[in-house]
């Protein structure tokens, strides 16, 4: 998977639990979860998605890892190899 | 002849319009169906019927905007003849008619009567191309004045109706009115008393993540459904928290329905209700509340679950706040709070350590309970969560 596409599928996930995110207004370095304002279960559910659109599974271990927008990106690269 | 008239859902709903009926005369009904789907100012609302029979007849049509208790459909019950109901519904018209007591009106006059009390009822007469019409614009009948013959309203009243419409209702405006109306009524009625406590999560966290742990993402708890059970099983110890109060008393509950506080994204927020928590095992809990959260946000929820609620849980933490001062949701009497889970110093068996800790509050209704209860009710909650492997059991001596 390219990167452009990674990108996409990321940010159609997103859209569906958070409607009004323009990726160009995200900052890629600041953490993702304040900038969406996503809560516990939107969080879930945008893994969950993510599950579903890339095949990643992305163990509870791990949610550290993934802060900002970059963080994910690159956490996401990685998985899919 | 059963009467089903339009429910309060909600403690600030005063009217609701009709979106789609989902029966239609002939239909068989029981308890719990939907019958209608119903916009108030929160939400589109799926509304229950809980009683059977055979539907007669419809009395609203879509669009049309009616007060809560207004009679919108009229059904048989088993067994009944559509013969019987219409002999019943003259006599419950008759007995609501003071003029036809009175004995021998003018027949003039009694039609007068019969049409204003119909008025009333939000029954006006339209045609049928006016009430398509309508529905076409989105024009409420209930604001239009007929200028038809005995005030029918027609076509043309529909059309200068919604030509000087003011703007289109907006549901966020009126989501806002109906939460001003609500809180207003909570903080004039109830005397609230807060009280707050600081809970360690040294052994729910561990657990949690130990259950989780290769769990498919979509199979995952999170950490709000425990203590959510840990609020109802505390509840079963201190019921005078779990009810409502209604005419100068209180009513316990006779479940324990969570109502469980959900920001809208586009702003607001509705305190939809999970039914017999104290019943269900963890995963249940789990499932109902992602699908509980899922469908308030799509606005797709049930009447019952709107009014069921005998206590309200917000958990405000994950917008980064340690400590919630709730106000309750009348007729309710008590609002839990747990805020943003921080580690922080614990003091334990003389050691200072590292813990993930919450802190919980509860706000209460000083008409039906007092501080010291308060105290041992949330002193409860922070037993509970320690031993997580029992919350998961079914209710044990309640």
């Amino acid at each position: 998977m390219n990167d452009a596409t990674l990108r996409q599928a990321f940010f159609a996930t997103l859209r569906r639990i958070a409607p009004e995110v323009a990726p160009e207004e995200l900052v890629p370095d600041r953490p993702l979860r304040d900038q969406v304002d996503l809560d516990s279960m939107d969080w879930l559910n945008f893994l969950v998605g993510l599950h579903a659109a890339l095949g990643v599974e992305i163990p509870e271990s791990d949610y550290a890892k993934l802060v900002t927008l970059d963080d994910m990106l690159a956490y996401l690269r990685g998985k899919l190899g | 002849m059963i009467e089903f008239k339009l429910p309060s859902l909600g403690a600030e709903m005063d009217e609701g319009t009709l979106l789609e009926w989902k029966i239609r005369p002939g239909d068989h009904v029981k308890k719990g169906d939907v019958v209608a789907v119903v916009d108030t100012s929160k939400s589109a609302i799926d509304v229950e019927i809980w009683e059977q029979g055979t539907v007669w007849e419809l009395l609203i049509g879509v669009k049309e905007t009616v007060p809560v208790g207004t009679v919108i459909a009229r059904l048989l019950e088993p067994g009944e003849t559509p013969e019987h109901a219409a002999e019943e519904k003259q006599q419950r018209a008759a007995a609501m008619t003071p003029v036809a007591s009175a004995g021998a009106p003018a027949p003039a006059a009694l039609a007068g009567v019969i049409e204003a009390r119909a008025a009333t009822e939000s029954r006006q007469r339209t045609s049928p191309a006016a009430r398509k019409r309508a529905a076409e614009l989105g024009v409420d009948l209930a604001r239009v004045t007929g200028t038809g013959p005995q005030g029918v309203i027609n076509r043309d009243d529909i059309e200068r109706a919604a030509a000087s419409n003011a703007p289109a209702k907006n549901r966020w405006t009126e989501m806002r009115h109906a939460i001003a109306a609500a809180m207003a009524r909570s903080k004039r009625e109830i005397p609230h008393y807060y009280l707050a406590t600081d809970i360690p999560l040294v052994v729910l966290s561990r657990w949690l993540a130990g259950r989780n742990e290769g769990r498919s993402v979509a199979e995952r708890m999170l950490i709000a459904v425990p203590l959510l059970k840990a609020v109802a099983r505390a509840l079963a110890r201190y019921p005078e928290f779990n009810g409502h109060f209604r005419d100068g008393a209180f009513v316990p509950g006779s479940s324990v329905n969570l109502g469980v506080a959900i920001s809208l994204r586009q702003g607001g927020l509705i305190a939809p209700a999970i039914r017999d928590v104290d019943t269900v095992g963890l995963d249940e809990l789990m499932r109902r509340l992602v699908d509980l959260v899922a469908r308030a946000r799509a606005l797709t929820l049930r009447s019952s679950e709107m009014t069921d609620a005998t206590i309200t849980v917000t958990n405000l933490g994950d917008q980064g706040v340690e400590l919630v001062q709730g106000v309750i949701y009348p007729p309710q009497v008590a609002l839990v709070g747990f805020g943003k889970i921080t580690e922080r110093p614990w003091v334990e068996d003389g050691r200072i350590m590292v813990a993930p800790v919450v802190t919980a509050s509860l706000s209460a209704d000083h008409r039906v309970s007092d501080g010291h209860r308060g105290a041992l009710f949330l002193a409860e909650i922070a037993r509970l969560a320690q031993d997580p492997g029992k919350l998961d059991e079914p209710a044990v001596g309640r």
